[in-house]
């Protein structure tokens, strides 16, 4: 079994049409960015005694919180640890493993609801679920840029744009099922956890089975790889690893990706409560969901056409439109809050947010550009860590911020201003640390098998 | 055979196209039903704007 999985066994034949493993990677993606939904279920975990309401012993919302912080730890880690792993033993093992920790996440995390154990729902969706995360997350990555070296960014752009694609089935999905499944003694949530991991198993193997690699040496019919002159951050050497974390471009694009997902996790994770606030009066509850639900297609969307056009103008290029617009987006929020007018608010918001969808899509391509091809997934899950940081940082700096101002006699429709201020600060430490990215020298290049273009020779070394 | 070789290549191809389709649309369709789903959850902010 471990063998038909491995990647010897899914060199594509001649002729394969790589427009089949977008799908794959898709339905990798779609499963797991449900994660973005999880807070569907905050208010029914909070009454599964009392089911009605909540009585004494029901869990409390911060006690629920942690299944997410959790989950996104366990997901830097996991693509931390097992990037060099998925790397190796190719996108078909690693998909299953991933589809496997995703749906047992669900069942244990169910099981825990039944029997009302917190810690099993911290174990199964947090930890085991987060492991599924991390490596479901970066199994495609390595796949698709081998596939696709002319549309790098846009390969890897639609994969992740499938994360942000779960979000708006995931939670759509699981309002149907609970409603389906509440009855005067439950909240249907354990049955809607069960359902969903094994919809998700099912549809996760189903990608994972669908997985082909491309032969050593195979390219795109015509493509010739451009010359190191005509794309200077475009290595055609590969960097191990071990040796990309010790090179300053590692650490610089770190703080690109940790500045740019804590600026859009923050505005992301207080939408619903900000828009409410700022037009008190004229947002209800019903439509600060919608804006919550439009920030989930900017950020979806954001995804693909951003990545895509980084295949045009250059991944730096990208960055720095993401951060010299940021800041000006962000400057510009509390201006459109005082002008009353929701459009341009709701506008900036969501341009902001197609910013940081654009930020996570284009990072595979980025890291391919600088440290090669080769080791791209185990690269990129180091890199990860940096959301987990931002998952951390982002939320607690603007619940904090805001709380200062507020305590401090700030109308509540202005406490987020000075948020928005420190955002921008933030997206300007990140312009001058991608400004700082140039080529990685030459004594961090992987010289054992003078590599070719892509990453070929290297292929064939992982199958010998 | 020539004639043999193009009747395999053919079916192959056809194959293909209908592996292509079907990958396309069970990724596409819940998609699609969950963009549609958010929509339609967006136009109260249109509303209230």
């Amino acid at each position: 079994m471990a063998g038909y999985l491995g990647r010897e066994q899914i060199i594509a034949r001649p002729g394969f049409n790589r427009w089949l493993i977008p799908p794959c990677a898709l339905a990798t993606h779609l499963c797991i960015g449900q994660a973005y939904a999880l807070s569907v279920f905050n208010l029914p975990l909070t009454r599964q005694l009392g089911v009605a309401k909540p009585i004494a012993g029901d869990w409390r919302l911060t006690q629920l919180g942690w299944i997410f912080t959790l989950a996104i730890v366990s997901l830097g880690l996991s693509a931390a640890l097992f990037g060099k792993w998925v790397q190796s033993e190719g996108p078909r093992k690693s998909g299953v493993v991933a589809a496997s920790c995703w749906g047992l996440g669900f069942l244990v995390g169910a099981l825990g609801i039944h029997l009302h154990q917190l810690w099993l729902l911290y174990l199964g969706y947090g930890v085991l679920g987060g492991c599924g995360l991390g490596i479901g997350y970066i199994t495609p990555v390595s796949t698709l840029i081998a596939w696709f070296p002319d549309r790098r960014g846009m390969s890897t752009g639609m994969a992740i744009m499938g994360f942000g694609g779960g979000a708006l089935i995931a939670s759509p999905l699981s309002d149907f099922l609970m409603r389906h499944f509440a009855s005067p003694t439950s909240t249907g949530v354990a049955q809607t956890w069960v359902v969903l991991g094994i919809v998700y198993l099912a549809f996760m193997l189903g990608g994972a089975f669908g997985y082909r690699v491309p032969a050593p040496g195979w390219k795109p019919e015509g493509w010739v790889a451009p010359s190191d002159k005509a794309q200077a951050l475009v290595t055609r050497y590969n960097v191990t690893p071990a040796d990309a974390i010790r090179t300053p471009q590692f650490w610089l694009l770190w703080v690109v990706l940790c500045f740019n997902v804590t600026a859009g996790i923050g505005v992301l994770g207080q939408a619903s409560a900000m828009i409410q606030e700022v037009f008190k009066g004229r947002i209800n509850a019903s439509a600060a969901a919608g804006f919550v639900g439009l920030l989930g297609l900017f950020n979806m969307a954001g995804r693909f056409l951003w990545a895509s056009f980084s295949d045009k103008i250059g991944r730096k290029a990208t960055y720095m439109c993401f951060f010299a617009l940021g800041t000006a987006l962000y400057a510009l929020v509390p201006l459109a809050g005082k002008s009353g007018s929701v459009a341009l608010f709701a506008a900036c918001v969501c341009l902001i947010i197609s910013m940081y969808g654009g930020g996570f899509a284009t990072i595979p391509a980025y890291l391919a550009d600088v440290f090669g091809t080769k080791y791209v997934s185990a690269v990129h899950g180091r890199l990860l860590t940096a959301w987990s940081a931002a998952g951390v940082f982002g939320p607690v700096l603007v619940n904090y911020i805001r709380q200062f101002q507020v305590d401090h006699g700030i109308p509540k429709n202005e406490a987020y201003n000075v948020t928005m201020y420190v955002m921008a600060g933030l997206l300007v430490i990140g312009f001058f640390a991608n400004l700082a990215v140039k080529p990685v020298a030459d004594r961090y290049h992987e010289h054992s098998d003078s590599i070719g273009a892509h990453g070929a020779r290297g292929d064939r070394r992982v199958m010998a | 055979m020539p004639t043999y070789d193009k009747t395999n290549n053919g079916t192959a191809r056809a194959h293909e196209t209908v592996m292509l389709a079907l990958a396309w649309l069970a990724v596409g369709v819940p998609l699609l039903w969950g963009i549609v789903e958010t929509l339609k959850k967006a136009m109260a902010l249109f509303g209230a704007a």
